[in-house]
């Protein structure tokens, strides 16, 4: 491997050292910086722009030049609604089904995300053997693929699957399950957190093993009880962490797509079709491509993606020192 | 075995007893791996069972076969059963036909004389048995080595590329004092507020116009440069000190040649953190390519399984063999390296 790079290597410092003769030392700092800054105006800077030239243009061309200026038309369709919890009473009633199916979605997922990941966390920081071996089986999950999770998944709850073959044995009866909009919907938020909770922990269980060990000790020292000691030392010690848990998981909830798409294909109906899904469908999946619904539905992503990303930095401020 | 008693009896009051607490834990614990190795290893004993075998309900927990047999006469192998009542109890049959409730039997033995018997009054003969056709079949029928391949080249391609780039631009931003290097940080930080998910379609249109589009490049370029890869990068070049670069300066060593023999081989763990992440990034990624490969030729790994689960609703052997090989390598991955996996990710604070 070496022996291919190395030589490469010697090529590009001839260039760069050219560039170095005539720049001085610090100016080179923008040569090493070009690549990057190149990739990062193209594929993240220039879209947002584009996205509101999309957003404010209509029909089905991809060029920006063909597209007619419609104003904040794509908006009004989105935002037409008498009923804003009414999904029924909108023009654009799948975008406000997206919404709200994904309001409810990243509420239970990530409380029961949060919620086991610092049960899980909690119990690995206590005196436990083989923690590494634990630690590690939580976090499995994390590495798989979407689609893989969601595959697993079906493989168990399918009809004849291991799950209703156990629910028969038992006399309970098996579930049709992922035909019924609201276990699929359940469903849904369950292999999201069976999927992500390991990451989570990972980083609860780090807050909790920063946390000194001579508070707790004190703590015993005064007798103070186990529950006393988790409300008044760890919870408060820990929240900083938990902050950054909680936000990140919103973030990642709201953007959820993958896995779900692969489990259910946002069905039964639009039981369990996320807001990342009604823009993939709206753009690229239907026959008259929507772009301009798409970029508009998901500047409005953005904006509280912003928001959210935001509370994460001042969290987690100590971590970036400029 | 002692080693387990042990681990299993892990006391913490100074008698040797566990505190409930304790038990709970473990019980807790135990459930975990239970619930998350559970379904990922029943996929797998399921991918190595055959179609009729996966059909069955109740399913068996092991793969289990019908046993055949070579009768004289017959060119097939016919299917073995075990009488249960009826004439022949106790008798090994094989199968002729079946017609309704009645089946043509012939005893293995004596294979000229046909029998008559009533199917419930048998059992199939059934033997431990690995369908590992299930997985050869995988690369006859289906162009399973195309899509591996393309899943390999992007994860390599792009994880090359972004660890170089990466790397430099952290350089610069951790070792060189330029102006303008505040506002370049802050633009790193504003890239994290744009993820991809939220530029999906001027993004196909830069992809497109660079014609990029159903390409693998496609897909390995527009992510090559990551927020994340820099910050992590570039806190773990801060704690280079300076004084090396400068004494590599007054051998005159070039800015570059401090990169690439100094800075580089310095940071190689926060780099290799970086390679593990990047790596399970791209192998997994599935929006983008879903959006960019359209044709089935470009496919990767992910994007065929998805779509195949769509088309061979019932052909799950198959798609159960695929999916254990789309997760294989990655397993592999972290069997091997996961004590850097869980310290790169607690690290990032991830992505």
């Amino acid at each position: 491997m070496l022996s291919i790079i190395s030589p490469i290597m010697r090529i590009v410092e001839i260039p760069m050292l050219a560039l170095q003769r005539l720049l001085g030392i610090n100016k080179l700092a923008w040569v090493f910086l070009l690549p990057n800054l190149i990739l990062f105006g193209l594929f993240a800077f220039l879209p947002v722009i584009l996205n509101i030239f999309y957003a404010t243009t209509g029909g089905d061309n991809v060029l920006l030049a063909d597209r007619p200026y419609v104003g904040a038309r794509n908006f009004g369709t989105l935002t037409d609604c008498s009923n804003f919890l009414d999904p029924n009473s909108c023009r654009e009633d799948k975008f406000w089904r997206a919404v709200w199916n994904t309001v409810w979605f990243v509420t239970l997922q990530v409380g029961f995300m949060v919620g086991f990941s610092l049960l899980t966390a909690i119990i690995l920081n206590r005196d436990i053997r083989a923690r590494g071996f634990f630690r590690s089986v939580f976090f499995f999950p994390v590495l798989l693929s979407p689609v893989v999770v969601a595959l697993v998944w079906k493989w168990i709850l399918q009809r004849e699957g291991v799950l209703n073959a156990f629910l028969d044995w038992t006399g309970v009866g098996g579930i049709n399950w992922l035909v019924s909009a609201d276990w699929a919907f359940g469903w849904s938020v369950f292999i999201s957190v069976w999927a992500h909770m390991g990451f989570y922990t990972l980083i609860l269980l780090a807050g909790l093993q920063a946390i000194p060990r001579d508070v707790y000790e004190a703590a015993l020292m005064d007798r103070s009880s186990p529950w006393r000691t988790f409300r008044r030392i760890t919870l408060p010690l820990l929240s900083p962490t938990m902050l950054v848990v909680l936000v990140l998981a919103m973030i990642k909830g709201v953007q959820t797509f993958d896995e779900v798409y692969a489990f259910t294909g946002g069905g039964p109906g639009t039981a369990t079709t996320f807001i990342i899904q009604y823009i993939y469908e709206e753009g690229f999946a239907g026959a008259p491509r929507l772009f301009g619904l798409s970029a508009a539905a998901s500047l409005l992503v953005a904006g509280v993606l912003v928001l959210l990303t935001l509370v994460q930095l001042w969290a987690n401020r100590s971590n970036v020192d400029g | 075995m002692g080693k387990v008693l042990s681990f299993l009896t892990a006391t913490r009051g100074k008698n040797g007893k566990l505190h409930w607490t304790d038990w709970v834990s473990y019980g807790y614990l135990t459930l975990g791996v239970f619930l998350m190795f559970g379904p990922v290893l029943w996929l797998v004993i399921s991918s190595f069972k055959t179609e009729a075998d996966l059909q069955r309900f109740p399913p068996t927990l092991l793969p289990y076969a019908q046993e055949t047999v070579q009768v004289d006469g017959y060119d097939n192998p016919l299917p073995l059963f075990l009488m249960t009542g009826g004439d022949y109890e106790g008798q090994t049959l094989a199968q002729l036909r079946r017609v309704g409730s009645q089946a043509q039997m012939v005893d293995p033995a004596n294979p000229d004389e046909r029998l008559r018997v009533n199917i419930a009054n048998r059992e199939p003969v059934e033997k431990l048995h690995l369908a590992t056709e299930n997985y050869t079949e995988l690369f006859e029928r289906f162009n399973f080595l195309r899509f591996f391949w393309n899943s390999t080249f992007i994860t390599v391609t792009a994880t090359a590329i972004m660890l170089l780039v990466n790397s430099m631009a952290a350089f610069a931003l951790s070792k060189y004092e330029f102006r303008g290097r505040m506002t370049v940080l802050l633009m790193v930080i504003g890239t994290l507020m744009i993820p991809q998910t939220v530029v999906l379609v001027p993004l196909f249109l830069i992809v497109t116009e660079l014609g990029m589009f159903n390409s693998l490049w496609g897909v390995i370029i527009p992510g090559a440069a990551t927020p994340t890869g820099v910050f992590l990068l570039r806190q773990y070049m801060i704690t280079i000190p300076d004084e090396i670069l400068d004494a590599a300066r007054m051998d005159k060593a070039s800015e570059w040649k401090i990169f690439w023999r100094i800075i580089v081989p310095l940071s190689a763990p926060a780099i290799a953190v970086l390679a593990i992440l990047a790596i399970m990034w791209r192998w997994n990624d599935f929006l983008w390519p879903l959006i960019v490969l359209t044709q089935s030729e470009n496919f990767t790994l992910q994007l065929a399984l998805n779509s195949f689960q769509g088309e061979l609703q019932t052909d799950w052997q198959s798609l159960l063999a695929m999916t254990v090989l789309t997760l294989l390598p990655i397993s592999a991955v972290f069997m091997f390296l996961q004590k850097y996996i869980a310290t790169g990710i607690a690290s990032t604070g991830g992505k």
